[in-house]
């Protein structure tokens, strides 16, 4: 018989814990995206693996500048700035300057998240702002669409991609409108089945809407996902762009085609469910998904520009404070 | 239809820890044997302590009372052994705070004998006969709130409790000392259901019981008589099924309003150790001096089932079950959800101490907390539909009235945020921080 007793902790119950943890929570998503990155790689070759990379770069390197922690370097053990360098990559188009994609990157941590005291603490979406950032900054390059590699060596890489720093800011390759573009500006409806599988031009991430929905399920499956946002999202879109149809199929795109064409599904399944930039509560995110399902739609046909999606997110990231604020749960037995 | 209705009978949010009730479900009950010393603390139960009716030096027989309530809310205390009172004084409980308790050493040659072997003829009983001697019994909740009986069972005036809830979920993981009982001693769950449904005037027995524990449902189906009008409910396994509201909401899909209790739904719920506890007094004259604890967790050397004199110092319980392996870094008394962890294993056992579980470095590790990343996890956990990660927020700021105005005093710190939080955040430390900080402004406004 032992008479000598273990040192006893005394921590708090409940002892048991649910094994998730915000670390692989983060993972889950970069792995939801691997067939959407890859996917990337295969449609725009090698330049697209230069875009990413130098995305995800300069959002690491931030991170661990000016890392909130007191350890150096430890913030990036949760795997959160480099998918944000990631998401932000996923939202360039293929033709991009490095060096533009490393300052979106850098800007996308540094004022998207550090500022507003690192993980957890920010107000609007860090990929996105550093997209908007880059849009305002450089509206050119960042609207030049860049085509198909197509019958190219994987190996190809686009000039403009390799640009130098300030030197250059036209990017100078045979562009061509992206699908929302060419209905916006031209009324011309690229095919629904090569929006789905990937065959037009546009962003990195938001050419293969099935890969893209497929990465989205596996994320619900593992409870990393509400659900809610993007399907208010999407029906907002279909019942209001519906509407719209009806009214007059010319001007106005078919709700099939608002879905599948620009950056509508990366938006919607990886931007605007990141928890700390949504609500928290049931019914919060049920608004917060309508709200920017109804944004998207009136950016796109009203607006100057041929995406909302982002401008959409970010606006409704404003208004998630005051979202959460009054639509606290009911309270059991209240 | 019946399976159909069983399916969707429901609670909503919770969660599903893993049940590790396997090491001790298949173990019959047994028997500690006593030991020299004991300690009865007069502050066991919820309530007004109770006062001592012995003195030092002073030969008590088993089962004899030593302490009688100190007020309503307040219960019996009676020795768990024959022997001789042997200090009254403070004693440090597991909490770490010193508080007054009777000790006695036992007669090692004493029979242990109870002091009286006679039932009482509950028939007889009016209700207030009947609540007083619950009271006197000492008998409390035995699901690990102990809370004193008689208090629930009496109702004010005007109030017909219809439905008599036996809660046999036992829904926290690691114990399975209610199960034991609902296999083992069917007859008298069911006598002694119907000695409280009678004097209540309920209608019917419901006993709910959650769906791991088949045999259970079996046995109690079994032995159910036919002039007993009792219903056996398997119930969903989730946490926190057997919280009082969450078995009402799940059997009779009613919400018993905030701040209200389940006699305002008309429905009085009762642990199986308590109903097991009121027929052995009522059948036999044994009042509460003894329980079912389960000792369990990858630490306990030899988990089991055991009936323990209350009293027993933890470290006697534990050596009766070959000790602690050297892994150990924390006791738990009580269960791993809701229980508290105890720094010495001098403490005795309680009336509440429903297990005694041992945890090693792979449950006591503590990863880095991370930042609440606003998930709603815990939201989604929160069976009570609070917002856990608020609470945190709010009083890691020391924003106390706020959390009051959120409902903070709502939550009953049944642990689901904390398990479902990824990030590691100590939320129900910190709601208890808050609700600690709301009472003591309570009693001293400035
Ligand atoms: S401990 Fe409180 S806040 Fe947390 S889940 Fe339980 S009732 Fe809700
Ligand atoms: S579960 Fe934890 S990280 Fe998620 S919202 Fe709640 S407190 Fe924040």
């Amino acid at each position: 018989m032992k008479q000598k007793d273990p040192d006893l902790l005394l921590l708090h119950a409940p002892l048991l814990r649910q094994g998730m943890t915000t670390p692989s929570a983060m993972r889950d998503v970069l792995y939801a995206l691997l067939p959407v990155t890859a996917a990337a790689l295969w449609f725009f070759g090698l330049g697209a693996l230069l875009v990413l990379g130098a995305s995800i770069a300069g959002a690491v390197l931030t991170e661990w500048l000016f890392s909130v922690s007191e350890k150096r370097g430890e913030s990036l053990l949760d795997a959160s700035a480099i998918l944000t360098g990631l998401l932000l990559g996923l939202t360039l188009p293929p033709g991009l300057p490095m060096w533009m994609a490393f300052l979106g990157g850098v800007v996308a941590i540094s004022l998207g998240k550090v500022i507003w005291g690192g993980l957890g603490h920010n107000l609007f979406n860090p990929a996105l702002l550093g997209r908007a950032f880059l849009l305002a900054t450089f509206p050119i390059p960042m609207t030049t669409w860049t085509p198909l590699r197509g019958s190219e060596s994987f190996f190809h890489v686009n000039a403009s991609n390799l640009a130098l720093p300030f030197m250059q800011t036209q990017v100078d390759v045979v562009s061509s409108a992206s699908p929302l573009g060419l209905m916006k500006f031209e009324q011309e409806v690229t095919s629904l089945t090569n929006l789905m599988f990937g065959n037009t031009l546009g962003s990195l991430g938001e050419t293969s809407g099935v890969l893209l929905i497929l990465g989205g399920i596996y994320l619900w499956i593992r409870r990393d996902l509400d659900w809610r946002i993007p399907v208010s999202i999407m029906l907002t879109v279909v019942v209001f762009s519906g509407c719209l149809t009806l009214f007059d199929a010319v001007r106005f795109p078919s709700p099939l085609f608002s879905i599948f064409s620009g950056g509508l599904l990366l938006g919607a399944i990886y931007m605007a469910t990141d928890p700390v930039t949504s609500p928290l509560t049931p019914r919060g995110t049920w608004i917060f998904g309508i709200g920017v399902g109804v944004l998207v739609v009136l950016i796109r046909v009203f607006g100057g520009l041929p995406e909302g999606v982002m401008y959409a997110i970010l606006l409704m990231n404003a208004a998630t404070p005051l979202i959460d604020r009054y639509t606290q749960p009911r309270i059991f037995g209240r | 239809m019946n399976t159909l209705r069983s399916l969707r009978r429901n609670f909503d949010h919770g969660v599903h820890p893993a049940h590790h009730k396997k090491q001790t479900e298949d173990l019959a009950i047994q028997r500690v044997p006593f030991v020299s010393d004991y300690v009865m603390p007069l502050g066991q139960h919820i309530g007004v302590p109770s006062q001592p009716v012995v003195e030092v030096g002073e030969r008590v027989n088993r089962g004899q009372l030593i302490a009688k309530p100190g007020g309503f809310v307040s219960t019996a205390l009676h020795s768990p052994v024959t022997g001789t009172i042997s200090e009254i004084g403070d004693v440090r409980g597991a909490d770490g705070v010193f508080a007054p308790a009777i000790q006695i050493a036992a007669d090692p040659y004493a029979t242990q004998q109870l002091e009286s072997s006679a039932g009482v003829d509950w028939r007889s009983l009016s209700l207030e006969e009947f609540i007083d001697a619950v009271q006197m019994a000492g008998i409390v909740g035995m699901g690990g709130a102990a809370f004193p009986s008689h208090v629930k069972f009496s109702v004010p005036d005007g109030v017909q409790i219809r439905h008599l809830l036996i809660n046999g979920s036992e829904c926290e993981p690691y114990l399975t000392n209610d199960h034991r009982l609902m296999v083992e001693r069917p007859e008298d769950l069911l006598l002694g259901a119907e000695i409280v449904r009678q004097t209540l005037g309920a209608e019917e027995t419901v006993i709910g019981v959650e769906m791991n524990k088949p045999d259970a449902i079996e046995i109690l189906r079994r032995h159910i008589q036919p002039d007993q009008p009792v219903r056996i409910v398997p119930l969903k396994v989730k946490y926190p099924q057997g919280a009082e509201k969450m078995i009402i909401k799940t059997i009779f899909d009613m919400e018993v309003p905030a701040g209200q209790l389940p006699r305002d739904v008309e429905v009085n719920v009762n642990n199986v150790g308590t109903i097991v506890a009121i027929a052995d007094y009522f059948l036999r004259g044994l009042p509460s001096i003894e329980r079912i604890v389960t000792v369990s967790g990858p630490g306990a050397s030899y988990p089991a089932n055991l009936i323990v004199p209350l009293g027993t110092p933890v470290r006697e319980v534990l050596r009766f079950c070959g000790g602690l392996k050297d892994e150990t870094r924390e006791v738990i008394l009580g269960g791993p959800m809701m229980g508290r962890p105890t720094a010495s294993l001098d403490v005795p056992v309680l009336k509440g101490t429903s297990g005694i579980l041992a945890f090693t470095e792979a449950e006591t590790a503590r990863p880095k907390e991370y930042p609440c990343i606003r998930c709603a996890r815990c939201l989604e956990a929160c069976p009570y539909f609070l917002n856990p990660s608020r609470f945190a927020r709010l009083s890691r700021a020391r924003m106390y009235d706020e959390m009051e105005q959120y409902s903070v005093m709502d939550c009953v710190e049944c642990g689901c945020c904390t398990f479902a939080c990824p990030s590691n955040i100590p939320i129900v430390q910190l709601i208890r921080t808050g609700k600690d900080a709301l009472r003591a402004s309570k009693e001293n406004p400035e």
